[in-house]
């Protein structure tokens, strides 16, 4: 017997908004710190440094997330010996994902900052860790708050992906309730408009910030 | 003792020579104004003085030691020898206080309050003490030259390199910029200046080095150099930068 999509079924879908927020969190944070040390290595002068950050970055690039997520997921399975919880897969294969988007979208930042101001903070003299923190970092980041924000809305959206491995977040929530439903054309219009509230305001907030940086660097764009 | 000892300097980018067999001396006190025309040197010169650029031949000795070739070493030395850039290079996301009193808390650990202290102190010596609390982009060119050199004042450097420093400014901007090289030099400091303002060179400098082709063409007392010029280079370069409109 079906039963109708109505308000448990609803609520079991707003439920699972808070498995994807969770996700994006945790792999943007951990994204975050992994993207910051590959930013660091991209633009380090040391040759062996700069490879390794290069070749990770290109293979998750250049890679479908998915074969990444399945990668990670068997690859743990066969590690552990035993088939495993769907969450450290989704929340490792993430991480990985993030950290080499983020740290080339850093590295762009960390490059942007003219080659002066580096020197400057070499002539004080500062050592390069301080360089980067005193000097460069703080300009950087500023550079690259709205990709960054862009990217993490591509994060909640690309979320989705970890259904496939029976990982129940949002997406999963809504395939589970056309399973019971037979309703797919009001089930996934409502998955499409949560994440819509989710990731809307944060492309506003990434479009409002680059304007506040634009209007503090002196640049006029027509919108 | 000479401060800084240059001996048979010889620089290369790929096969160009930039300097080649520069030999200079600079005494404790001494201001020595660097002219000559763009390409000639004088700015890679300045830059090999504290590290900036590494040297292919020859050697730099300051206060006795060699230049150091490990990173650590040449932080050391830079403590002791100031540069500031033809554009100003300020850090835009400090206020002029915390531009100023980066080196001393990092890099001398002073305590906040002591790093205070002489932000205000050099901020006088550039009359900029008002502009404490500004952003370099709230400044003037002219000002934010004048709080550069302040910032590599608070070092208390024993040389002070200074690299075209006038060049980026609007020519009406020049003039406070030069009052204050003037002061600084009237004070005792040892300076080397690579400069274009040839009335400042000319009233303020001990010694003036004309660079031409990477090699040290002529040297001297400006009044001399400026009256007679010994080579045609320099007879030339003199008179293309007194009657640029001829």
């Amino acid at each position: 017997m079906s039963r109708d999509f109505d308000w448990p079924e609803f609520l079991f879908v707003l439920g699972a908004v808070r498995w994807t927020v969770l996700l994006s969190l945790i792999a943007f944070v951990g994204g975050g710190i992994g993207g910051l040390i590959l930013a660091i290595m991209r633009t380090s002068s040391i040759r062996a440094l700069r490879w390794i950050s290069a070749a990770y970055i290109g293979l998750i690039q250049s890679t479908p997330l998915l074969m990444q997520l399945f990668l990670v997921f068997y690859g743990l399975a066969v590690i552990s010996g035993v088939r495993i919880d769907p969450w450290p897969a989704v929340t490792l294969a993430f991480t990985m994902y993030a950290a080499a988007f983020l740290g080339e979208i850093w590295r762009g930042a960390i490059q942007a900052i003219p080659r002066q101001q580096w020197e400057a903070a070499a002539a004080l003299p500062l050592a390069p860790a301080a360089q980067l923190m005193h000097v460069i970092l703080p300009q950087a980041f500023r550079i690259a708050i709205p990709p960054t924000v862009g990217f993490l809305v591509q994060l909640i959206k690309g979320t989705s992906i970890a259904s496939i491995i029976g990982f129940v977040e949002l997406t999963r929530a809504g395939q589970l309730m056309v399973n019971v439903t037979f309703q797919p054309m009001i089930v996934y219009p409502v998955v499409a408009a949560l994440y819509f509230a989710l990731c809307w305001p944060m492309s506003m907030l990434a479009l409002r910030l680059e304007r506040r940086i634009d209007a503090a660097l002196g640049i006029r764009r027509h919108t | 003792m000479p401060l800084l000892a240059l001996d048979g300097i010889r620089k290369r980018f790929g096969t160009h020579v930039v300097l080649d067999d520069v030999s200079l001396t600079v005494e404790p006190g001494e201001v020595v104004a660097v002219i000559g025309r763009s390409g000639s040197g004088k700015t890679t010169l300045l830059r090999c003085i504290n590290g900036l650029e590494t040297i292919d031949e020859g050697s730099i000795v300051f206060a006795g030691k060699p230049l150091p070739k490990d990173a650590a070493a040449l932080r050391e030395l830079r403590r002791e020898i100031g540069i500031v850039f033809q554009s100003y290079n300020l850090f835009p996301h400090h206020s002029v206080e915390r531009n100023i009193t980066l080196g001393p808390t990092i890099t001398n650990k002073l305590p906040l309050e002591e790093a205070q202290k002489i932000a205000l102190e050099v901020l006088r010596e550039v009359g900029l003490e008002d502009k404490l609390h500004a952003y370099p982009a709230q400044l003037s060119g002219g000002q934010q030259q004048r709080v550069a050199i302040a910032r590599a004042l608070a070092m208390h450097p024993r040389l002070m390199l200074f690299d075209e420093i006038t060049s980026a400014l609007d020519p009406e901007l020049v003039g406070e910029v030069v009052k204050v090289l003037e002061r600084l030099a009237t004070s005792g400091r040892t300076m080397v200046l690579v400069t274009h303002e040839m009335g400042f060179a000319r009233r303020t400098a001990d010694t003036l080095v004309f660079m031409h082709q990477g090699k040290v063409w002529e040297k001297g007392p400006p009044r001399e150099l400026f009256a007679a010029p010994k080579t045609k280079e320099l007879e030339s370069f003199i008179r293309a930068v007194l009657e640029p409109n001829d």
